[in-house]
């Protein structure tokens, strides 16, 4: 049985939606017959243009929110949204740093449970999900029992964006109700560290660094290859965890999924918390001393050996070759 | 100004290095064994032991839920220096979901008037991360994710938020709920004096009907979403593992020149 309404949060990004919203609104379209978004910011117009192409045919605008966290405004929002016009049959929400605020806030604001980390979405009589548990090797399939919106927090990378060719959505103001002390947060200021090269879970090469590399100040070779790969540097857990690197680099359960045409682990053994991260990159190398290190199982391509001497070699090749 | 209540909440979790397993009939995470301070835990527990001035007679009280009587993993952070413990505990608890836990740390959290609430911004084992923002929804405070520094200013405290582009300064006044991530500041380790007075510090066990909640809202019944089966992934098929004999970084630019990378 097809479902009737599902909305998806189109968290607003650079120009239109973020990259994952877009694979919500595709997968929403095969799921329902109707697809709306909820929005805000100071260009609803630019993000119903994108998301009307990706088939949403409404767009709720909560509004520019100023220095408010998102969060507590736009599960009001959406809150009073499913009292005027009643509840769809389930909402779909990025997982992002704004994404899972609002859908915390939502569901205590509802009484709804939530399902997070979800990977896949199935129409079998009712709304199935799919999430990837022990490190990807097996799938885990759940549903929600009691009464909708069911409210679901799916990763990155779950769906391909495809457009449908829609045209742009009807834009429907839905301010935020005063959400009181819960919403007495502030940003003062907004800080954008420069960075080259692409976004970590949007390129097409990601090389990642571990424990192997014995040293934060190693970690700049990670850097130089990425750089010399035009790909994005990425981290396991363990070095995150260290403070080496920050939070935003971490590929991984916690952490971001990526889907990049190759992956290069370097000093990473492996933990499940990690594979379930990357396995699904396209081709996988992997160079580590420990032959048994469970990277080499999902690994196209495994050296075994000191990622001290292979790397700065790996360097040093390709800019021979210029 | 007065002495200040920092709550942190943390989780006990079965030891990730252990393999995990779910029970065959209800699909739930086996978490019968010997459980553990969760790792993502112990960098709330030191930002708060760093925040809280205990001269001044701040207090750090750590608040977990628990479906048995476990305690070892709050001994852990009452070592590194938390002053008291709280700890629901209770068999109705067993396969709470994310909402219900919410209810059942709000409610303990309620009864310790706290001016700051630190989380871990997820858990190594459950990690669905919505959890300390459905805690700040219930008490109707303001919350703060991703925090990588928390300063105390006043009445007032100010947050670097993680984003993907950076970081942004947000300012809330207490009390707020803070969820940091791992690797913003060096937990201690616990010192043998810390380990020896952690084992008559104050551990208050509290069950659902103390916090009065109705069993209902809690456990497998409370869930109101059910797994419904596991089944193995397709696997990646493993390929060619060789041994680098100076030849290693050669044999990648082959590889990446096949793949038509580079």
């Amino acid at each position: 049985m097809a479902m009737e309404k599902v909305w998806v949060l189109a968290e607003p990004g650079d120009s239109g939606p973020v990259p994952v919203a877009l694979e919500l609104l595709t997968q929403a379209r095969s799921l329902a017959s109707s697809v709306e978004a909820i929005t805000w910011g100071t260009d609803a117009a630019s993000v119903a243009g994108v998301a009307g192409e990706y088939g949403a045919s409404r767009v709720y605008d909560v509004g520019d929110l100023g220095g408010e966290l998102p969060g507590a405004p736009v599960a009001g929002a959406i809150a009073s949204l499913v009292t005027a016009n009643g509840a769809p049959d389930a909402l779909l929400i990025p997982a992002t740093y704004d994404g899972r605020d609002v859908a915390g806030r939502l569901s205590a604001k509802l009484d709804r449970p939530v399902l997070t980390n979800v990977t896949g979405l199935v129409a079998d009589g009712d709304l199935k999900t799919q999430h990837l548990v022990f490190g990807g090797s097996h799938v885990l399939t759940a549903r929600f029992t009691g009464e909708g919106p069911g409210i679901f927090v799916v990763r990155a990378k779950s769906f391909a964006a495809e457009p449908s060719g829609g045209g742009p959505a009807e834009v429907v103001a839905a301010p935020p109700p005063d959400a009181g002390s819960a919403n007495a947060a502030r940003i003062l200021a907004r800080h954008v560290e420069e960075r080259s090269g692409p976004k970590l879970d949007e390129a097409s090469v990601v090389v990642s660094g571990g424990r192997g590399l014995t040293a934060a100040e190693n970690y700049a070779l990670i850097e130089e290859l990425a750089n010399l790969l035009h790909g994005a540097p990425g981290a396991s857990r363990a070095i995150v965890d260290a403070g080496w690197v920050p939070y935003s680099y971490q590929v991984g359960q916690t952490g971001k999924t990526v889907k990049p045409t190759v992956y290069v682990a370097c000093g990473i053994s492996g933990a499940t918390q990690h594979l379930v991260g990357m396995k699904g990159s396209k081709n996988i190398v992997a160079i580590n001393k420990d032959q048994d290190a469970p990277i080499f199982s999902v690994a196209d391509l495994g050296i075994v050996g000191d990622v001290h001497k292979v790397l700065p070699a790996l360097i040093d090749a390709l800019k021979a070759r210029g | 100004m007065q002495a200040m209540n920092v709550v942190v909440c943390v989780k006990q979790i079965p030891d990730p290095a252990a393999p995990a397993s779910l029970d065959e009939s209800t699909h739930t995470l086996d978490r019968t064994g010997k459980l553990i301070l969760d790792d993502s835990d112990s960098y709330g527990v030191e930002m708060a032991l760093q925040l809280a001035d205990t001269e001044a007679g701040d207090e750090v009280v750590l608040v977990s839920m628990a479906p048995n009587g476990e305690v070892s993993g709050l001994r852990t952070a009452l070592a590194m220096g938390a002053a008291k413990a709280l700890l629901v505990s209770d068999p109705v608890l067993a396969g709470t979901d994310a909402l219900g836990t919410a209810k059942v740390l709000a409610a303990a959290i309620r009864r310790v008037e706290p001016d700051l609430v630190i989380a871990a911004t997820e858990s190594t084992d459950g990690y669905t991360g919505t959890l300390p923002v459905q805690v700040a929804e219930i008490l109707g405070l303001p919350s703060v994710t991703f925090a990588k520094s928390i300063s105390i200013d006043g009445s007032n405290v100010k947050v670097e938020r993680q984003t993907e582009a950076g970081y942004d300064e947000v300012e809330s006044p207490m009390p707020v709920v803070v969820t940091v991530t791992a690797g913003v500041v060096e937990p201690r380790y616990p010192s043998f004096k810390g380990i020896m007075a952690a084992k008559s510090k104050p551990v208050e066990t509290l069950t659902v009907a103390d916090l009065g909640l109705d069993a209902s809202e809690v456990g497998v019944s409370g869930s109101r979403q059910e797994i419904v089966d596991v089944s193995e992934a397709e696997s990646r098929s493993g390929g060619e593992i060789v041994v680098d004999e100076g030849d290693g970084a050669d044999r990648i630019v082959a590889f990446l020149e096949q793949i038509k990378v580079i």
